[in-house]
C-alpha cells in the first residue's frame, strides 16, 4: 500500500468517530454536571483525538484536517480541565472563607487607606475653614448658593428626583467610584491614593463649608445613615486598590505580571462583598437619608446597624466563620 | 507576521496549540459586539419609550416608571452585555463568535465567571481615556496581546475558527479514492471561492481537476465553465 493509501485508509477509519465530533462537544461545553459515562467518554475521545492529531501532524503537517483536529483537541482540552463548578458552595465558600481571608490580608492597606481619608478630609476642612473663597474648587455654583442662603441641596430632593430613581443613580455612582479606586491601583498605587485622597477632601470642604453657615448637623443628619458604610466600603476598595498597585511595586512573584494577576484575582472578591454591600446603602441614601421626617436617633440606628453588618461581613461572621 | 501561539503540554504528551488573537481580530470583535450592543440598548429604549408613552410623543417630566422601566434597562443592556454574554457562552459574546476568537485562561481552559467579570471591571480603564486607548495601546505592546483586564483575569483571546465540520466532511472524500491532501486543497480552494476573481478560480480548478481525475482531457477540461468546474470539485468530495 502506498503511503497515500494508507493515510486514505486511515482517515475513511477515522470519519465515523469525527463524523458529530462539533455537535458533541457542544453537548460537552454546554452542561457542567456531567455522569460518570459522559466524563469517561469525553476523556477516551480525549485520549483518540490527541493520538489523531499527532499523526496528522507528522503526516499532513499545516493541512486543514491537522488544523481542525487541534481545535477540537484545544475545546475538548478546555472541557477536561475545566474546574468543578458548584455555585452553591463556591459562595458558601467566597463569603464565608475567601473574603474574610482577603479582608485580613488587607488590613494594614485598610487602615493607611483610611489614615488618607482622614487626613485628606482634616486638611479639607482646615482649608475651607481658612479659605472660605476657594469653596469653588469643590462645590458646584448651585450648592454654595444655596447653602448661602440657608437651604441645603438635600433638602426636597425628593421633590426633583423619586426615591427610586435616586436609590438607583446612587448605587450605581458609588459601586462605580469604588471599582475605579480599585483599578487605577495599577498606577503603582497612585490612582487610588489620589481618588481616596479627592473624596476625603471633598468631604473635609463641604462639612467646613456648611460648618461656616451652620448647617454641619443638618448635613450629618443626611449623611450619618449611608455614609458609615459608604465611606468604609470606599476605604476597603481603595485598600484592595493599594495592594494592587504594591503588587506592581514590591513583586509578591517571579514576575510583576503574574504578581499583578495574582493579586487583582485576590482583591477582586471583595470588590463583589462592597458592590452588595453599596446597593443597600443607595437605598437607604435615596429613601431614608433625604426624608426630613426621619428622627436623627432611627439614622443612627439604621448606619450603625448597616455598619455592624458590613463587620460581620468583612470579617465573615454573618456567614458562619468561626472567630 | 505569524500570529504569537502559546503551546500547553498535556498528560497526553500532544500539546495544545492556541494561537493568540492580533489587536485586529480583537478590534474587529469589539467593533461587533459594540454595534450589537447598541442597536439591543436602543432597540428596547424605543419599544418601551413607545410603550410607556403611547407613542414617540414625550411629557417633559417623565415619572420615575420611565426612568426604571426605559432607562435602565437600555443602560444594563449597553454596560453588562460583555460580562453576561461572556459568561452564558462561555467565553464568547456574537462578536467574538463572528471575529472567530474566544477568551480563554492561560492554561487554556473555560474561565471562571470571577475571571470574566474581572476581565470585565478592568473595561473601566483599559477604556480610558477614549476609544479603547490604554487597552488598544497594551493590546500592541504585550506579548500576548492583551489589554489590562486580560493580565489582572489571567486571560487570552485566541482564535477559534471552527472548520472542524467543513474538514472533516473533505476527509470523507477519502472515500471517493482522493488523497486527503487533494480534499483538503479542493475544500480549501471551495471556501475561497467567491473571493477569488473569475480567471484565477478557473485555472486552479482545472489544474485541481488534472490531478485528480487525470482521465480528462485537457481539451474537455478548457471547455468546461466555471460552475461546471466547481459542480465537479464539489461531486468529487461526495458533499451534496
Amino acid at each position: 500500500m502506498t503511503e497515500n493509501g494508507g493515510l486514505q485508509a486511515w482517515a475513511t477509519s477515522r470519519i465515523a468517530a469525527w463524523s458529530d465530533l462539533g455537535s458533541i462537544l457542544d453537548a460537552l461545553e454546554r452542561k457542567r454536571d456531567h455522569t460518570v459515562a459522559e466524563t469517561l467518554r469525553a476523556i477516551e475521545l480525549y485520549r483518540a483525538l490527541g493520538r489523531d492529531l499527532s499523526f496528522v501532524r507528522r503526516t499532513l503537517p499545516a493541512s486543514r484536517m491537522t488544523r481542525a483536529l487541534a481545535h477540537s483537541y484545544a475545546r475538548l482540552h478546555a472541557v477536561i480541565y475545566r474546574k468543578p463548578h458548584n455555585l452553591r458552595q463556591g459562595l458558601r465558600s467566597l463569603f464565608r472563607d475567601e473574603i474574610p481571608q482577603v479582608v485580613r490580608e488587607l488590613r494594614g492597606h485598610i487602615q493607611f487607606v483610611a489614615l488618607v481619608f482622614a487626613l485628606s478630609a482634616a486638611a479639607g476642612w482646615w482649608l475651607i475653614n481658612t479659605y472660605p473663597e476657594l469653596i469653588g474648587l469643590v462645590a458646584s455654583e448651585q450648592m454654595i448658593n444655596g447653602v448661602e442662603s440657608g437651604k441645603l441641596w438635600t433638602e426636597d430632593i425628593l421633590n426633583i428626583v423619586p426615591s427610586s430613581v435616586l436609590s438607583v443613580s446612587i448605587l450605581a455612582n458609588n459601586i462605580a467610584v469604588s471599582i475605579f479606586a480599585f483599578v487605577v491601583g495599577v498606577f503603582f498605587g497612585l490612582g487610588t491614593f489620589y481618588i481616596i485622597a479627592m473624596n476625603g477632601f471633598m468631604l473635609g470642604a463641604i462639612f467646613a463649608f456648611t460648618h461656616q453657615h451652620g448647617m454641619a448637623g443638618e448635613l450629618m443628619k443626611f449623611v450619618v445613615a449611608h455614609g458609615m458604610v459608604e465611606l468604609s466600603v470606599i476605604c476597603v476598595a481603595g485598600a484592595a486598590g493599594m495592594m494592587l498597585g504594591e503588587s506592581l511595586i514590591r513583586p509578591t512573584h517571579a514576575t510583576r505580571r503574574e504578581s499583578f494577576r495574582h493579586a487583582a484575582n485576590k482583591t477582586s472578591k471583595v470588590l463583589l462583598l462592597c458592590a452588595l454591600l453599596l446597593v443597600v446603602c443607595g437605598f437607604i441614601e435615596g429613601y431614608i437619608s433625604p426624608d426630613p421626617d426621619f428622627p436623627m436617633v432611627n439614622r443612627l440606628i439604621v448606619g450603625f446597624g448597616w455598619w455592624i453588618v458590613m463587620v460581620g461581613a468583612l470579617s465573615g461572621r454573618l456567614f458562619g466563620r468561626e472567630a | 507576521m505569524s500570529s504569537p501561539q502559546i503551546t500547553l503540554q498535556t498528560v497526553t504528551g500532544v500539546d495544545v496549540e492556541l494561537t493568540i488573537a492580533g489587536p485586529g481580530s480583537r478590534s474587529y470583535a469589539f467593533i461587533i459586539d459594540w454595534h450589537i450592543r447598541l442597536l439591543l440598548a436602543l432597540q428596547w429604549m424605543l419599544v418601551g419609550h413607545l410603550i410607556y408613552f403611547g407613542g414617540l410623543k414625550m411629557t417633559p417630566d417623565p415619572r420615575s416608571g420611565y426612568f426604571l422601566w426605559v432607562w435602565l434597562p437600555t443602560l444594563l443592556i449597553y454596560f453588562f452585555y460583555h460580562p453576561i454574554l461572556e459568561i452564558a457562552m462561555r467565553g464568547r459574546t456574537p462578536g467574538k463568535r463572528l471575529a472567530g476568537v474566544r477568551v480563554v485562561t492561560r492554561e487554556g481552559d473555560i474561565p471562571g465567571a470571577g475571571a470574566l467579570l474581572l476581565r470585565n471591571v478592568f473595561r473601566l480603564l483599559d477604556s480610558l481615556p477614549l476609544c479603547y486607548l490604554v487597552g488598544l495601546i497594551t493590546v500592541v505592546l504585550t506579548e500576548h496581546h492583551v489589554r489590562i483586564g486580560d493580565m489582572a483575569a489571567g486571560t487570552l483571546l485566541v482564535m477559534d475558527h471552527d472548520s472542524s465540520a467543513s474538514s472533516f466532511a473533505s476527509t470523507a472524500a477519502a472515500k471517493s479514492g482522493l488523497t486527503p491532501q487533494a480534499a483538503d486543497l479542493i475544500q480549501e480552494l471551495l471556501d475561497r471561492w467567491p473571493a477569488l476573481d473569475e480567471q484565477n478560480r478557473a485555472t486552479i480548478a482545472r489544474t485541481l481537476l488534472a490531478r485528480v481525475e487525470p482521465q480528462i482531457s485537457a481539451e474537455e477540461l478548457a471547455r468546461l465553465k466555471t460552475s461546471e468546474l466547481r459542480d465537479r470539485l464539489i461531486a468529487k468530495l461526495g458533499q451534496p
